[in-house]
């Protein structure tokens, strides 16, 4: 069974097709890319599998089970988690209790009005161990907002970790990185055992390539092209999309 | 992992327990001081209007959501528990059914107001407080129109008759001290952080699995709690319950306190209610045109500390505390200041 099934996707804003009829199967475990140049459609097919947007019409499985009409928060806990191109973080906190808001969303303590929450030791742990999972937890208490872009980058990455999600969705994890930056990523994402599945979206052709297996090429709202990377970048489409005829 | 210093952490908590402490023992203490049963009557509507406060400012501090129609709220209770002693309910019995009919109506406030945030949030908060007031006005044989609703006499709990100014105060001062207590508790709970989270980020907060309507749903109905709370304190208090106090002006009048103290802040709103209530009922007596200095008092606050009297005085203390300090060197060389 696929880990990710998106079947005919469409979606139109007015008058303008940003997804047109994308059909995607993404395998258990498979590390897969997703590229093309501005505007191709990349993050709304993303805003669309995490349900931030409603398709007009077509599909989309997790593991065999329909979450097409699923609102953003059932997605999360049927196991889908995401990060975004803009960092959306919560900047008046310390990055653990980023973290640990990450956990409480899939715990029913959520809903808890009584007990205080820095004193559930179990939540606690493991927002420790998300942090150093991703080699923060040097800076737990600190404020977010007295941290770097990449540190931030990598608190989302901790966060999506943390809610032990099986399919992780991550909108361009390299963007605004310095060199030194996007190597620590690449090490960190290199490290997240197969039992996670990952759609990425990237730009950053060399680190990008080495890291998917199976790459699709959108361009205006279309999957164009779909391959490995030989085939990809083999393909005269991609060239003509990326360097002109 | 903690970067903090564990006995900077112990002395601070320390300091927060004193502070507590000493502020218990000014409030028990105030009808012995305070001289004379006029500032004791203050002092009751100061807590009042607190809890009040605390209600809307777990709305509007802690959910982002600014209402301007809980006095729409606080009426409701104030009326419901007049009527309920009307109709020969037992004190008790009317507290009961009071909070049970505000919180009735808060979910139905809730359930409309929620179709939207930000300005349209307040929009719908406002026009469902003028509904309120206007049935308030217009709804005559259940609450008698402008004349408004008596309560003849004030409850004795355990044999403790309320009719004394200063019973009534300390009873008023012990569910000030429950509000306060149940809003701390609330803040620092998990449901807490989701409300909050709801508040800075709902977009991220749905994709992390949170239900961000139904946080802020059960925000407005614990906010509704504590403001029918208020609500029948105030009815006690003045024995007496109009429209005038479920009019827009009573609402704006709230929500100042909590933007004037210090929104998403224990303190603050309590603050707020103490400054409002002072200088509407002391400064009166001297100032003709009291309102036109409790308006150069919001202005000066929303210039100087527009965080609000409790935050802007702390960070205050904080800028002094770092001049005195003596290690406070000059800025180093070469940096613009």
């Amino acid at each position: 069974m696929s880990a990710l099934v998106v079947s005919g996707l469409e979606k139109s804003f007015g008058g303008l097709r940003v997804t047109r009829m994308v059909n995607l199967s993404v395998e258990p475990g498979e590390r897969r890319l997703i590229i093309g140049p501005n505007g191709a459609g990349k993050t709304t097919l993303f805003n669309l599998i995490a349900g931030e947007i409603r398709p007009d019409r077509g599909s989309i499985a997790l593991f065999g089970d329909d979450l097409t009409r699923a609102p953003s928060r059932r997605r999360a806990h049927m196991g889908l988690s995401r990060t975004y191109q803009i960092i959306t973080l919560f900047p008046g906190d310390t990055l653990l209790h980023n973290v640990l808001l990450s956990l409480l969303g899939l715990s029913r303590l959520r809903w808890n009005p009584f007990l205080p929450l820095h004193r559930q030791r179990e939540l606690m742990a493991q927002a420790e161990a998300a942090l150093a999972r991703v080699n923060l937890s040097h800076m737990a208490s600190r404020s977010l907002a007295e941290t770097s872009y990449g540190e931030r980058r990598r608190v989302e990455i901790a966060m999506a970790l943390a809610q032990k999600p099986k399919v992780l969705l991550l909108d361009e994890p390299f963007a605004g990185l310095s060199v030194d930056e996007r190597r620590d990523v690449q090490k960190l994402l290199a490290g997240i055992p197969r039992d996670v599945t990952i759609v990425m979206i990237e730009h950053d052709m060399d680190v990008a390539l080495d890291f998917a297996e199976r790459i699709s090429v959108m361009h205006f709202g279309e999957v164009i092209v779909e391959g490995s990377r030989a085939e990809v970048v083999a393909d005269p489409r991609v060239k003509e999309i990326y360097f002109g005829d | 992992m903690s970067e903090k210093n564990p006995r900077a952490v112990s002395g601070g908590n320390q300091a927060r327990i004193f502070a507590v402490a000493v502020a218990a023992l000014v409030l028990l203490a105030l009808p012995f001081w305070v001289g004379g049963v006029f500032y004791v009557n203050i002092s009751s509507q100061i807590l009042i209007y607190a809890v009040f406060a605390l209600g809307l400012n777990v709305l509007v501090g802690y959910a982002g959501l600014v209402s301007l129609g809980h006095a729409g709220i606080f009426g409701i209770a104030a009326y419901a528990t007049a009527i309920a002693l009307d109709a020969g309910f037992g004190s008790f019995g009317a507290i009961v059914f009071a909070l049970a009919v505000t919180m009735a109506g808060m979910a139905v406030f809730a359930a409309l107001s929620l179709r939207a945030t930000g300005i349209g949030f307040i929009m719908i908060t406002l026009a469902l407080g003028q509904i309120l007031w206007g049935l308030a006005y217009r709804w005559i044989s259940l609450t008698s129109g402008d004349n408004g609703l008596n309560v003849v006499s004030r409850p004795a709990p355990f044999g403790f008759d309320l009719s004394d100014p200063v019973a009534f105060y300390y009873a008023t001062l012990c569910v000030f001290a429950f509000t306060i207590l149940a809003s701390a508790i609330f803040i620092h709970s998990p449901f807490g952080a989701s409300l909050k989270g709801a508040r800075d980020q709902p977009r991220r907060m749905n994709a992390l699995g949170y239900h961000v309507w139904l946080i802020r749903f059960y925000a407005c109905l614990f906010s509704g709690f504590l403001t029918g709370i208020a609500g029948i304190l105030f009815v006690y208090y003045n024995q007496f319950i109009s429209p005038q106090t479920l009019a827009l002006t009573s609402s704006a009048e709230v929500l100042l306190m909590v933007i004037s103290g210090g929104s998403g802040t224990l303190l603050g709103p309590i603050a707020g209610a103490a400054l409002v209530v002072i200088v509407k009922n002391l400064a009166s007596a001297y100032i003709e045109r009291w309102n036109m200095l409790l308006g150069a008092i919001f202005v000066a606050i929303v210039v100087f500390m527009p965080e609000g009297l409790v935050p802007g005085s702390a960070r205050f203390a904080r800028w002094v505390a770092k001049a005195l300090r003596p290690s406070a060197a000059p800025a180093k060389p070469g940096k613009t200041p």
